[in-house]
């Protein structure tokens, strides 16, 4: 019988310090068994378990794209037991992954729509993942206006930021990159909140869907400003943390209502939320 | 399907004869209450007892288990590789299990074995187990199966059960396994009339004995964000002190923690039974918890049981109505007046 609590034996292939508080490190992952990387079949949007033998198992989303072959990327934040000790790995060290887990952003719904994407902070990951899966020459044209706004404290704290300069260059994505604030008067790019810079940058919700991820205030002041520009909740999409164990649905912890954030989710429209306990 | 008289010394040698080949667990006294065990042949197996203590869940799905194993010693080659632990899915089978609790392994299914997905160490060991069931006789004054799809002599997930008429057994087979079960016993005796009559007339006289109910005809139709937010759940949990005891004697209560353990150079991931009356049950790294109060967690698990269960998967609540949580709680907390609260709202 298959095992689904079963990880991956994977190699650290390499390690990017993104943030200048160092907290958030970026892990390249090879699968040491390369059937595995076959099996490991993901869409943007789903995460995994990063399993570390003698302390345990941590929800993390998928920062790379499944365009993107021979390898899986997740951007973690220092926060506890799992992923501190994940900080102090090295390149080469054998740990696993569990997964893909969860469900993934309605790409199918997302055909030839303008795309919103708002992100704030770590919350980034799965947004990259999004992006570079979009703008790949065989999916580009599926979708029409691709626009993102994406904020954090401060420049240093900006995940990924030679892609973010890269796309800024791009005719076919709309980059709107913007800082809490900061000192640095070499700075070319917005200064705001995101869900500000959201109600100066974004003008229409005409044939659009917005994909939404960042802590809990951000989401909370967005969430008005998308209203005010006509998104509908059924077009607004969220993505949810939850402490996770299982990541199958089974154990019974990260449920809202009777749904589960691990396998009915991380992926909920506002209308979908809207029909569920606000207990998240 | 075949039904049989057994006296009940005759009924305890066959057991022992069958205990060689697989194993067989049986209800016995243990201090003021009764708990299944291994028979051995020096078990004195209480065939009168109410019910257990705890569920027999475990037999199942053990209150720790292991999952993986590991070797953390730098230089070995299979180092930080974790594998699957051994594992023993002996033929087992719980005899005298309270047919509530039988029925508690087809709601706790649903969980364990889906479409999507198939808890392994759950499935096989099920699998392996034949239910023989004891009708109950005597139900306990806090039984409410008769209002939640079961009965004292209620068949749903057995493959034997068994009448006491007096001095014997009266075993009919119900499934494949158990008249496998039932074939590999010596003794018995085709059963009467007479003997089928006591059983049935047993069964009347069960049934009027539990007067409890519970009702739960109109949960499925209530909007659970309303349900949610009732005024009544800071009264239902006021006196709660989050001890967890509902959740651990509950056979229906099925969430589980994985934590891994490290001895040396060598490790195992395992599971161990969770509750959500805990606060540390949904504590994010980040430190915000979504059910930090008391209140939040006793309403999750009432919701949970007689509510969202009920949403989703569209066959009754997730009760059996055995009443241990009744009993053993301390502070008299009773799903019977939640569950009315709930479906009167």
């Amino acid at each position: 019988m298959e095992n689904p609590y079963l990880p991956y034996p994977v190699r650290i292939d390499n390690i990017t310090v993104e943030t200048e508080d160092r907290n958030l490190k970026t892990f390249k992952f090879v699968f040491l068994n390369p059937e595995h990387e076959g099996r490991f079949k993901y869409t943007p949007g789903q995460f995994a378990e990063l399993s570390i033998a003698g302390k345990g198992e941590i929800p993390i989303g998928i920062a790379s794209a499944p365009t993107e072959k021979g390898f899986v990327c997740f951007t973690v934040n220092k926060v506890g037991l799992v992923s501190s000790h994940l900080h102090n790995m090295k390149v080469g060290d054998i740990m696993g992954i569990r997964g893909p887990l969860g469900n993934w952003y309605p790409w199918d719904q997302m055909e030839g729509k303008n795309v919103v994407i708002i992100g704030g902070g770590f919350a980034f990951t799965t947004l990259r993942s999004s992006i570079i899966y979009m703008l790949h020459p065989e999916n580009r044209p599926k979708f029409k206006e691709i626009t993102v706004v994406y904020g954090a404290r401060g420049p240093g704290m900006l995940l990924y930021k030679d892609e973010l300069a890269q796309w800024e260059q791009r005719k076919d994505i709309n980059m709107h990159i913007t800082v809490d604030s900061t000192n640095d008067s070499t700075w070319k790019y917005n200064v705001g909140f995101v869900p500000a810079i959201t109600g100066k940058k974004i003008t229409s919700a005409e044939n659009a869907i917005a994909i939404v991820c960042g802590p809990p205030i951000m989401i909370k002041f967005t969430q008005p400003v998308l209203e005010k520009l006509g998104f509908p909740p059924e077009r607004i999409i969220l993505s949810l943390e939850m402490r996770m164990k299982c990541g199958i649905g089974i154990c019974g912890r990260c449920n809202i209502g009777d749904k589960y954030v691990c396998k009915d989710g991380p992926v909920f429209s506002l209308a979908q939320l809207k029909t569920m306990p606000p207990e998240y | 399907m075949t039904t049989m008289l057994f006296s009940k010394d005759e009924w305890g040698q066959g057991l022992l004869a069958v205990g060689k080949s697989i194993k067989v667990f049986v209800p016995v006294k243990e201090g003021d209450f009764t708990a299944f065990q291994l028979l051995a042949e020096e078990t004195v197996p209480d065939w009168a007892y109410q019910n257990t203590r705890m569920s027999p869940k475990s037999i199942v799905y053990p209150q720790s288990e292991g999952m993986f194993k590991y070797s953390l010693e730098e230089g070995d080659p299979e180092a930080n590789i974790v594998k699957e632990a051994p594992k023993d899915y002996t033929l087992q089978a719980v005899v005298g299990i309270r047919p509530c609790d039988a029925h508690a392994f087809q709601i706790v299914k649903r969980n364990f074995d889906n479409e999507e997905f198939r808890d392994p160490w759950w499935v096989q060991r099920y699998e392996a187990t034949t239910f023989v069931g004891l009708g109950c006789n005597e139900p306990c004054a806090t039984c409410f199966c008769t209002s939640v799809g079961g009965g004292p002599f209620g068949k749903n997930g057995l493959d034997v059960i068994l009448h006491d008429v007096g001095s014997r057994f009266l075993a009919e087979g119900l499934t494949a396994k158990g008249e496998d079960f039932l074939a590999g016993l010596t003794g018995g005796q085709a059963a009467g009339e007479k003997e089928l009559g006591e059983a049935k007339d047993l069964e009347g006289w069960a049934g009027e004995k539990i007067t409890a109910g519970i009702s739960t005809d109109q949960l499925k139709n209530k909007v659970v964000t309303q349900l949610f937010n009732a005024p009544f759940w800071e009264d239902v949990a006021f006196s709660c002190i989050n001890c967890g005891t509902c959740t651990y004697l509950c056979p229906t209560c099925w969430c589980f923690d994985i934590q891994d353990e490290v001895f040396g150079k060598k490790g195992d991931r395992i599971r161990n039974w969770d509750s959500c009356m805990m606060p540390l049950f949904t504590l994010h790294g980040s430190g915000h918890n979504p059910r930090d109060k008391k209140t939040q967690r006793v309403r999750q698990r009432f919701m949970h049981k007689l509510k969202y269960y009920v949403d989703k998967y569209g066959n009754g609540i997730q009760c059996s109505g055995c009443g241990r949580c009744v009993r053993f709680c301390p502070v008299n907390i009773d799903i019977r007046q939640v569950a009315e609260l709930m479906n009167n709202y």
